[in-house]
């Protein structure tokens, strides 16, 4: 895809990790944050463990950690607007989309009217927006 | 006296929970600590093969751990305790041995 003399590509990011018992979490999160500047086609997946990374009410305090859970409702003012949710994995861990953050961004081409970001998919369909992809980087 | 087996990682993504519960003896203990908490949660995959362990083996969590993760205190599976930093050493002086699973 062009756009002028710039080339967009599809970029993936898989992020299959619980938050704070391993790095990968945040390493995603300040990865994506960087090559956000970089206007690609950026999307975001949270699968397997990677759901418990949206979850709501996140109090780090009692372990020394900093909670970075705020920033992923920074995405949206990046341009980040596709996060994908696996559906199997929510309902794997008792989960719903209830329990998670409700992540949205401003449409500038829609008077910039609040969207919901997230967009829960099933494993078959998570499996074509996978293969769409130019590049997936996993975490 | 007994053995204090801890679980750190997630059932979802690696089998320790698994071997801890298939190889702790009757009247141990087994702590969730770190992504091992979320095994302690009810209405997960892993929730009856936990609920199923208790009847000879007791079961704790740490509680900040729960909290860094936005799980709640009140949604554990019926009978696992939650304890803090000092219940977690309290656990640790009250059994003869520690076995950590990775």
């Amino acid at each position: 895809m062009e756009d002028g003399d710039q080339v967009i590509k599809k970029f993936m990011y898989m992020n299959r990790k619980s938050p704070y018992g391993t790095i990968y979490a945040l390493e995603s999160l300040e990865v994506v944050l960087i090559a956000a500047a970089f206007d690609q086609d950026v999307s975001l997946v949270f699968a397997d463990d990677g759901v418990y990374q949206l979850m709501k009410g996140q109090n780090t305090e009692e372990i020394g950690m900093k909670n970075f859970s705020p920033t992923y409702s920074a995405l949206g003012d990046y341009d980040i607007k596709k996060i994908y949710i696996e559906k199997e994995s929510l309902e794997e861990r008792g989960l719903s989309l209830d329990d998670l953050q409700d992540l949205k961004y401003e449409d500038e081409d829609d008077d910039w009217a609040e969207k919901d970001s997230i967009h829960l998919v099933s494993r078959e369909e998570l499996a074509e927006v996978i293969d769409q992809q130019d590049v997936v980087f996993s975490f | 006296m007994a053995m204090l087996h801890t679980v750190n990682k997630s059932p979802f993504e690696k089998n320790s929970l698994d071997s801890c519960m298939r190889l702790a003896k009757a009247g141990s203990s087994v702590l969730l600590i770190e992504d091992g908490v979320v095994a302690a949660m009810k209405g997960t995959k892993h929730s009856n093969a936990v609920a199923d362990a208790m009847t000879d083996v007791s079961f704790y969590v740490l509680g900040p751990d729960l909290k860094a993760r936005g799980l709640s205190e009140n949604n554990v599976v019926d009978g696992i305790k939650v304890v803090d930093y000092s219940g977690f050493v309290d656990l640790a002086t009250e059994h003869e041995s520690v076995q950590a699973w990775l």
